[in-house]
């Protein structure tokens, strides 16, 4: 099995829209190893967003390589790489996206509805997984009723109710206050990074930058440089 | 999953009612304003349907509906009689006649003759008296609706005495001794129907060349009715309609000649329309408002199947709900009006459900169209857009 969880290499996407071609990645070279949490970090615009789409399969690329876990979503077809995403990723959203009518505990469950799993099993799991992220107390509480912190505790706890071998996070600290951003960012990285998970987050928060074992700096589409601890035959192209 | 979309539905309460106002309305009009219609085209070819005892009606070539009379010489009573597999015919007289109160007010009604020995044609239900009193001399039975209504004596206070068995009034200048009161399906028409014999009526009616409106006849047992029906036309030269053939030659009339199925099919397709309309638009309005969190449901790995699923279901709910209340508050309308013997016709029958079920499935199917084809085509990156 490679090294690398998450390995891509030429990667290119291109948004064409009415004529005109908007270049948002030119060839990006990257890769994370299992336990590992690499920021995505970069100007509004830079392709951050665009790329954990790619990574995450939710967007396809033009060209070059990409491959999740030995897996190219390239290669599935679309039940395929809905159930593996199912299976194997978790999200985190800037703006949280819990469904506004379900408790605490019945958003964290959702993910594993999805995967077919029986009810009660998956409130019971979530249950478990929002004491772990120390809102054992609010599980019956709707989204409109918890603070911005919270809910975002309830989107990890969904990111990794499944146990997922990749949770990506999408600026996950912009919707809340300095020391909620980084209570937040204690969380993902004490729970999140268990059993070797990989952990991708954009963001371009200055604050956080010190939770990311590596950090990739984007611009215009490309990595610019990647602040890395590892000696340079380790990395990848750019990287 | 589906689970989660019965909460998510039920969750947003105020769009949830929304949409289910909308197909409840829907399904309300559609069924009140359709019984409605049933009603009344049932009470147009009432006389027949309550003058159940013939198979046969024969009548003149030209007659179109019940109304539509068309006197016919009295010896066809014998010549249908001669005719092969008949095993009984009558004569049946129904007409027009100014009844005259004792009180002096004049009243047009609707005289019925029927035949003197063995009564058939006579009406179903007796409230008061029995039909054998009409063997006495100058007898009539009158129907509650009009003994209570129009034949009822209005009083200087301004109540109203009605007509009772005893009482008398005249009919053409000839005395008329009330001796029953029955109950009639009611009819397209308003006036009083007035029971006698055959043989009484005649002297009631207006001096005419001809004089009699039908001929009603039976069949010998395992006669084909068809076999009949032509013999008696190539005999006589006259119509034969079974009960059913007259019943829908008089509806068939209606439809055609007057503007009442244009006016309640409007009342219909509006509550169609109204109701597709606002369900549609408050269904869609509310996958709107929750297209991020479908596009969140794809980005975890929910199929589109699994969305159409959701989708179905929750219309599905507002479906059955919608159709339940809506025909429920529509039979319980018809219920207060008194299920059609009442001045206000009403008749639901099981096609009418049917069919409201098929147009509140065409709202949901539409509503839902509207609502899925924003969720496929969603993408599941929407999620990344702050």
């Amino acid at each position: 099995m490679s090294e690398w969880a998450v390995k891509c290499s030429g990667v290119t996407k291109t948004y064409k829209t009415g004529g005109q071609s908007t270049y948002a990645l030119r060839g990006i070279d990257v890769a994370v190893r299992p336990g590992e949490l690499m920021m995505l970090v970069g100007p509004s615009g830079c392709g951050k967003t665009t790329l954990i789409s790619v990574i995450a399969g939710i967007l396809d690329r033009d060209e070059g390589e990409c491959t999740i876990f030995g897996e190219d979503f390239k290669a599935m077809r679309p039940g395929q790489r809905t159930k593996f995403r199912g299976l194997n990723i978790g999200f985190v959203f800037q703006q949280f996206n819990l469904l506004p009518t379900l408790t605490a505990a019945e958003n964290v469950a959702v993910p594993l509805l999805i995967n077919r799993e029986n009810r009660g099993h998956a409130i019971r799991r979530a249950k478990e997984m929002l004491e772990r992220v120390g809102l054992g107390e609010k599980v019956n509480s709707l989204p409109s009723r918890l603070s911005g912190g919270q809910q975002q505790r309830v989107a990890i706890a969904r990111a990794l109710v499944h146990r997922p071998r990749l949770v990506v996070c999408d600026e996950p600290t912009s919707a809340l206050d300095h020391v909620t951003g980084e209570r937040v960012m204690d969380l993902l990285k004490d729970v999140a990074l268990e059993d070797g998970r990989v952990l991708v987050v954009v963001t371009h928060d200055q604050r956080i930058f010190k939770y990311g074992d590596r950090i990739a700096h984007m611009d215009d589409g490309r990595v610019t440089h990647v602040d890395a601890p590892e000696p340079a035959n380790e990395t990848m192209g750019g990287i | 999953m589906l689970w989660t979309a019965i909460r998510m539905l039920i969750g947003d309460f105020g769009k949830y009612l929304g949409m289910l106002f909308g197909v409840t309305f829907a399904a309300f009009l559609m069924t009140q304003q359709g019984s409605i219609f049933w009603g009344l085209m049932s009470r147009t070819f009432g006389f027949v349907t309550e003058t159940n005892q013939p198979q046969i009606w024969v009548m003149d070539k030209r007659v179109q509906f019940v109304e539509d009379l068309k006197p016919l010489s009295e010896t066809t009573v014998n010549r249908i009689r001669g005719i092969e597999g008949v095993e009984w015919a009558m004569p049946l007289y129904r007409g027009l006649i100014r009844a005259r109160l004792s009180n002096g007010v004049f009243q047009q009604c609707w005289v019925v003759g029927i035949d003197d020995t063995t009564f058939i044609g006579a009406p179903q239900t007796m409230i008061e008296g029995r039909i054998e009193d009409l063997r006495r001399a100058e007898t009539v039975i009158v129907n509650e609706e009009g003994a209570n209504g129009l034949l009822a004596r209005r009083m200087p206070d301004g109540s109203r005495i009605p007509l009772k068995v005893g009482d008398t009034l005249e009919l053409n200048d000839r005395r008329a001794l009330v001796v029953g009161i029955c109950r009639t399906i009611r009819t397209f028409q308003t006036q009083p129907v007035i029971y006698t014999t055959y043989s009484r009526a005649v002297q009631y009616a207006p001096r005419e060349r001809k004089i009699l409106t039908y001929v009603v006849a039976g069949l010998k047992p395992g006669v084909e009715m068809t076999a009949v029906q032509n013999r008696i036309a190539e005999a006589t030269g006259l119509k034969a309609l079974s009960q059913n053939e007259f019943q829908m030659a008089t509806l068939s009339f209606f439809l055609r000649f007057t503007g009442i199925p244009i006016n309640f099919g409007i009342s219909v397709v509006l509550g169609f329309v109204v109701g597709a309309a606002i369900c549609g638009q408050t269904f869609y309005q509310f996958t709107s408002d929750n297209i991020k969190q479908f596009g969140a449901l794809k980005a975890m790995g929910a199929g589109n199947s699994r969305l159409l699923g959701m989708i179905l279901l929750q219309a599905g709910i507002v479906g059955v709900q919608g159709y339940g209340l809506g025909v429920g508050l529509a039979a319980l309308f018809g219920l207060r009006s008194g299920l059609g013997q009442k001045t206000l016709a009403f008749n639901l029958t099981w096609v009418h459900l049917g069919a409201v079920g098929v147009a509140v499935t065409l709202i949901i199917m539409f509503a839902a169209a509207l609502s899925l084809v924003k969720v496929m085509r969603t993408e599941p990156a929407i999620v990344f857009k702050g």
